[in-house]
């Protein structure tokens, strides 16, 4: 913080700096300093374990995340915006493969994005991320983190990074629409070229959309085998006929009633069972996806200090514990887990039993970079 | 004292064309350079590019043969539905509106374009979505339709969104269009069809080529449209692209593909030209 003025400023004083602030001649942070009002925002923002370590450093006026579509409180940001002045920018995307190929590309501009567990290795490898400084997120707890769920943000000891949630990709159903029981991913396919015919949707995303179709036929969600990939292929294409939409933002399309069922992430399941209790959320019995999504620092990130700010806010168990709410994803961390509600941590959709995730299986490095089964999706797509 | 003057000509001429010249060099050929040394790369393991000499991509071409196919039946099939719905509505403004209402209905067609072809394909994602048309047309008594993310839809997102492209040609030549000659039809006993056909059709073929032209190559690299409208089943070659670069990271075999659809762009639209050129060139010939 700048040197404190003398008195409270006056009016004519604090138009004459805010107008040197708008022209630019003065930062953000010697406007704060000289008119007081950066002193007032730390006090009144200052909650819970929040130091004001964090906010002495130049954070800038903007910052931008890249995650998923649907996945965060707006509110936080808004408060996050309103403790530092930082205003987030938020860009979505249907999968890691865009993410990861935004990154190869360069110039994404992200200071903080949302991988899943199985891509971590790879940004790390390829040096699109480094590692955490844990010293700057004095709000993430690694003891109370769960070791299965947070295992694959740590390499070599290092952490790379952190988790925000976990979840599964299920399948989210209409039961309004569809009378047909759906117990698996065979039913799913099934149902897409009969009942469900031009209402099914499935993710535009190799991982999930191949993953289930192998499952289905009774293959493992990571297969990378020629004649296994072949099949599912073959597969997927037989159904594409009958969908409503490939995309991974299925969720104004269920909402209008457009689309009946749909793979669904954990998340998406809760929200619109939450919204639409007609709307059911079912595990495979035959198998699927159990992951994590982590937060992580493109190496290429042009304001750390904000990414690793908004981070640390957001691993703040008081705020965490606000997206896990409207997110609706299961948290990692016990002390979220501790001040949930009991209507979240007993909904079975966000905290199905142990039995029912026991055939899903975690993503697997190897799909990422197989150019197999990246050609195999673009195939499906351009059958 | 000529000669220097000539040189002094040839400089400004060259200073002149330069910064077009260095344009087109930077943007067009050095891209089109970069993208064809592409073509003949390997991907690399974590995807991208690879340094190499192979066909391995041209030869993977099929794989991506139904994109080409809907593209090179849609965009044209596209540019004729704007064709048709365009035509009159040029001929309306130019030859049958009042000169003083010109202006205004100029505009209407134009001041939808300032808003972003996004938001409007949006607009067409709740119109052609089940509570939008078909929950109206299920009002009166028609079945359950479905019609978004169907070649359909496409269709109509695309005639929208090029319409304008389409009319302004059509207008801008029918408007120099000289009365007198269908005021000279019509004296020499010629019925208003075949006047249209014999005169005011060939004098317009100008701005009907320019539209389907500016209309056909504008849609052969259309992503958008069938991404929305389509629901990401219609796929067009720009969406083969945008998969491969944004998803595969198979970006050799990606710049293979626009390799080659830069080459039959230009193969498509040299020998459409030429064909159609002939045509409205002896009809002129004829007319004078």
């Amino acid at each position: 913080m700048s040197k404190l003025p003398e008195k409270p400023i006056s009016a004519e004083a604090l138009t004459a700096q805010f107008m040197r602030l708008k022209r630019g001649s003065v930062s953000r942070r010697h406007f704060l300093g000289v008119t007081g009002l950066g002193l007032a925002t730390a006090v009144l923002g200052r909650t819970g374990s929040f130091s004001l370590e964090a906010h002495a450093q130049d954070l800038g006026s903007q910052m931008s995340l890249a995650t998923w579509p649907n996945y965060h409180d707006p509110a936080s940001f808004e408060a996050f915006t309103a403790k530092t002045g930082v205003a987030v920018e938020v860009n979505v995307f249907g999968s890691n493969e865009e993410m990861l190929a935004k990154l190869q590309a360069g110039g994404t501009g992200w200071d903080l994005f949302v991988p899943t567990n199985y891509t971590i290795s790879t940004y790390a490898k390829l040096k699109l991320i480094d590692p955490l400084d844990l010293s700057k997120l004095p709000n993430y707890s690694a003891k109370t983190e769960t070791a299965r769920f947070t295992q694959e943000g740590v390499i070599d000891g290092q952490t790379y990074a952190v988790p925000k949630n976990w979840g599964t990709t299920g399948m989210a159903i209409n039961t309004d629409k569809l009378k047909t029981p759906v117990t698996s991913w065979k039913d799913f396919f099934e149902l897409a070229q009969t009942e469900a015919d031009g209402r099914a949707m499935v993710h535009d995303y190799q991982l999930t959309t191949i993953g289930s179709a192998l499952v289905s036929l009774g293959y493992k969600f990571n297969s990378v085998d020629p004649a296994e990939l072949a099949k599912a292929e073959e597969l997927l294409v037989k159904v594409k006929p009958h969908l409503f939409a490939i995309n991974s933002d299925y969720q104004p399309a269920m909402r209008a009633t457009d689309a009946w069922m749909t793979m669904c992430w954990t998340n998406d399941g809760a929200q619109l069972n939450r919204d639409m209790p007609e709307i059911a959320f079912v595990l495979g019995k035959d198998g699927g996806e159990i992951w994590s999504d982590f937060y992580a620092i493109p190496s290429s990130a042009a304001n750390k200090a904000a990414g690793y700010a908004l981070l640390d806010f957001l691993m703040t168990p008081e705020n965490a514990v606000k997206e896990h709410i409207a997110n609706g994803a299961p948290t990692t961390d016990s002390r979220v887990l501790a001040l949930l509600p009991t209507e979240v941590t007993s909904n079975k959709i966000v905290y199905p039993d142990e039995a029912a995730l026991t055939p899903l299986e975690f993503g697997a490095a190897v799909t990422l970079t197989d150019p197999a089964r990246a050609e195999v999706m673009a195939r499906f797509k351009a059958a | 004292m000529a000669t220097r003057a000539g040189t002094r000509h040839r400089f400004v001429t060259a200073a002149l064309a330069a910064p077009a010249a260095l344009w087109m060099l930077v943007f067009l050929v050095l891209p089109f350079v970069a993208m064809l040394v592409f073509a003949f790369g390997r991907r690399a393991p974590e995807g991208g590019y690879l340094p190499g000499f192979t066909f391995e991509q041209f030869l993977n071409l099929p794989a991506r043969a139904a994109a080409f196919g809907n593209t090179l039946m849609l965009a044209p099939a596209g540019a004729l539905l704007c064709l048709l719905v365009a035509y009159p509505v040029a001929y309306y403004l130019a030859v049958k509106a009042a000169p003083r209402h010109r202006l205004v209905l100029v505009s209407l067609i134009v001041v939808p374009f300032w808003t972003s072809l996004l938001v409007r394909t949006y607009a067409w994602m709740y119109i052609l979505g089940s509570r939008g048309l078909p929950n109206l047309l299920s009002t009166i008594g028609l079945p359950d339709l479905r019609m978004l993310n169907t070649p359909g839809a496409v269709l109509v997102g695309i005639v929208y969104g090029y319409l304008p492209l389409m009319i302004m040609p059509i207008y801008v030549s029918l408007e120099k269009l000289d009365r007198r000659l269908l005021d000279a039809s019509a004296d020499l006993g010629a019925r208003p069809v075949s006047t249209f056909l014999g005169i005011t059709l060939p004098l317009s073929l100008p701005g009907v080529m320019t539209g389907v032209a500016l209309v056909t190559i504008l849609l052969l690299g259309e992503y958008l449209i069938p991404q929305l409208l389509g629901g990401g089943k219609v796929f067009f070659i720009g969406n083969a692209l945008v998969d491969l670069f944004l998803q595969s990271r198979n970006w050799p075999f990606g710049s293979a593909i626009a390799v080659t659809l830069v080459l039959v762009v230009v193969v498509v639209l040299t020998v459409a030209m030429r064909i159609a050129w002939r045509f409205a060139g002896t009809r002129r010939v004829d007319l004078v």
